[in-house]
């Protein structure tokens, strides 16, 4: 999670996709998810917040517009489960919600903007694991940027990003930022 | 966030429509198949209750369990407070034992704030004689969002409960809960009015932020909430009305005075009720009733504090306290 709810003006960084590329790599995950999940029966898409969620929402339109399917949508929040909770002072919760029909006996593809450590994903199959039993568990991003800290793959990547650790990554979107991009800033340590 | 929490006035209105728009979030758990989360692990939960209480124990109990806190219940009743421990060295004792939060509940105003100054983790009042019991104000206020203003997405969250009218009625000079509840509620844009018969009224009223009146019937019809308080005939010294008929009969709600509210309007009551003194039977069972819902929305309000006050990063021991 290195695209918090950070104010966007005035950040100086490098735009390594633009709009048109995000909404290119979306349609091949919503193709990829297709072909993997044998035409998207039983699949849901969990949206992690903040920026998993709208995401989640798109690629569902997209699997939409494809194949006439009404893939259901949701979101989850992970903060109570996350391990660093210790390191920052209580923050505010994201809001959780399932379709109606729950996630027993279902494909879940849990998406998220970044791919970095690997500790929120772990964070979200613990927070799957007390809402049911699905049938399985995959994960869609937006950015892989590597470093990781657990073992954790996604399933399907928009974007394969080699970084370096004090890079950071900034994922924004229409609906939380009121634009399509992906930035990467920070070499040297700067905010 | 401060610290502790003691009075419903250390809260500001962006702390106290966090901690709602927490519980908020946290209300779905009950629908969940496991009502549990692992945020609290680890971390130790003090009941400290000097004073009688059924719901607001178990309450913070539920509470904490659900978080997977531990939880050590000391009721004064049976410990060696009966022998003549004072509140300092139980508290002392409890440190030691390495409370991460300590509630407390004690006859005597101020107690909670005195403990504060002793011990190094967080102090939740829960209740102090006759002067406030915070999370009982958080979740009337997050049962007054939820009936008026919506639950679920985008509706509710963020929002204060400005321009609702507030009508407190009863014995508010005994009353912790009315004290606690002026303060937030004002402090989330409500219009606070006590009903009440000048006896028992606090002789300092003048500088709380609300109006007074000593006729409820004429404030009714203009209310959106009716929060009903009960008299405390364990706390009273001296005869303050004439006679509990007399008293239901101008201060009690029945269902010829519900009748008069407006059609949205919500009946409230902190509990435990005298039937039949200032709420009728049938006021109490009525869908206007919120009676049921609040101890509900109790367990989740004080997760939400919980979470709030010991999910985070410890605060540094130097901390000034409070």
């Amino acid at each position: 999670m290195c695209a918090a709810s950070n104010p966007v003006a005035g950040r100086n960084g490098l735009a390594v996709l633009d709009p048109e590329e995000i909404r290119r790599a979306l349609t091949r995950i919503a193709h990829e998810i297709l072909e993997r999940t044998h035409g998207g029966d039983g699949v849901i898409l969990l949206g992690i917040p903040t920026r998993g969620v709208p995401l989640a929402r798109r690629l569902a339109a997209r699997i939409g517009e494809f194949e006439g399917l009404d893939v259901p949508c949701g979101s989850l929040d992970v903060t109570m489960h996350r391990d660093d909770l210790r390191l920052h002072p209580a923050r505010a919760l994201g809001r959780t919600e399932l379709p109606p029909g729950g996630v027993d006996g279902k494909t879940v593809v849990l998406v998220d903007d970044v791919l970095f450590s690997g500790r929120t994903v772990r964070a979200a199959l613990d927070a799957l694991n007390d809402l049911g039993r699905p049938r399985a568990v995959q994960l869609a991003v937006l950015v892989d940027r590597g470093h990781r800290e657990l073992p954790i793959r996604a399933d399907y990547v928009g974007k394969n990003l080699p970084t370096s650790q004090r890079e950071v990554v900034h994922v924004l979107l229409t609906e939380v930022d009121a634009q399509d991009s992906v930035m990467i800033s920070g070499e040297g340590g700067k905010p | 966030m401060k610290r502790h929490l003691i009075s419903a006035a250390d809260l500001s209105r962006g702390d106290a429509v966090l901690i709602l728009d927490t519980a908020e979030e946290l209300a779905s758990l009950a629908d969940r198949p496991i009502k549990k989360l692992p945020t609290l692990r680890g971390r130790t939960v003090v009941n400290l209750f000097y004073e009688d209480s059924t719901r607001t124990r178990i309450s913070f109990e539920a509470a904490a369990k659900r978080l997977s806190a531990d939880v050590i219940n000391f009721s004064a009743k049976g410990s060696s407070v009966a022998k003549g421990e004072s509140l300092k060295d139980t508290a002392l004792t409890l440190e030691a034992m390495g409370a991460d939060a300590v509630v407390i509940r004690h006859g005597a105003s101020g107690a909670a704030h005195r403990l504060a100054g002793w011990v190094q983790g967080s102090v939740l009042n829960a209740g102090d004689g006759t002067h406030e019991h915070p999370t009982q104000a958080l979740l009337d206020a997050f049962t007054i969002r939820r009936r008026l203003r919506g639950t679920g997405t985008a509706g509710a969250r963020g929002a204060g409960l400005d321009g609702l009218r507030v009508t407190i009625v009863g014995d508010v000079l005994h009353s912790r809960v009315a004290r606690s509840n002026v303060l937030l509620l004002s402090t989330l844009g409500a219009e606070v009015t006590l009903a009440a018969p000048p006896t028992l009224l606090p002789l300092a009223v003048g500088s709380w932020p609300c109006a007074v009146s000593y006729d409820l019937d004429s404030e009714l019809s203009k209310s959106d909430v009716v929060m009903m308080l009960r008299v405390q005939q364990e706390r009273m010294s001296a005869a303050y009305f004439p006679s509990v008929r007399e008293y239901s009969r101008r201060y009690g709600l029945d269902a010829a005075r519900m009748a008069r509210l407006p059609g949205h309007a919500i009946v409230m009551h902190p509990g435990p009720m005298n039937r039949g003194v200032e709420i009728a039977a049938e006021v109490a069972d009525s869908v206007r009733s919120t009676i049921v819902e609040q101890v509900a929305n109790g367990v989740t309000t004080r997760m939400a504090v919980l979470y709030l006050l010991l999910g985070g990063t410890e605060f540094p021991a130097t901390g000034v306290a409070q």
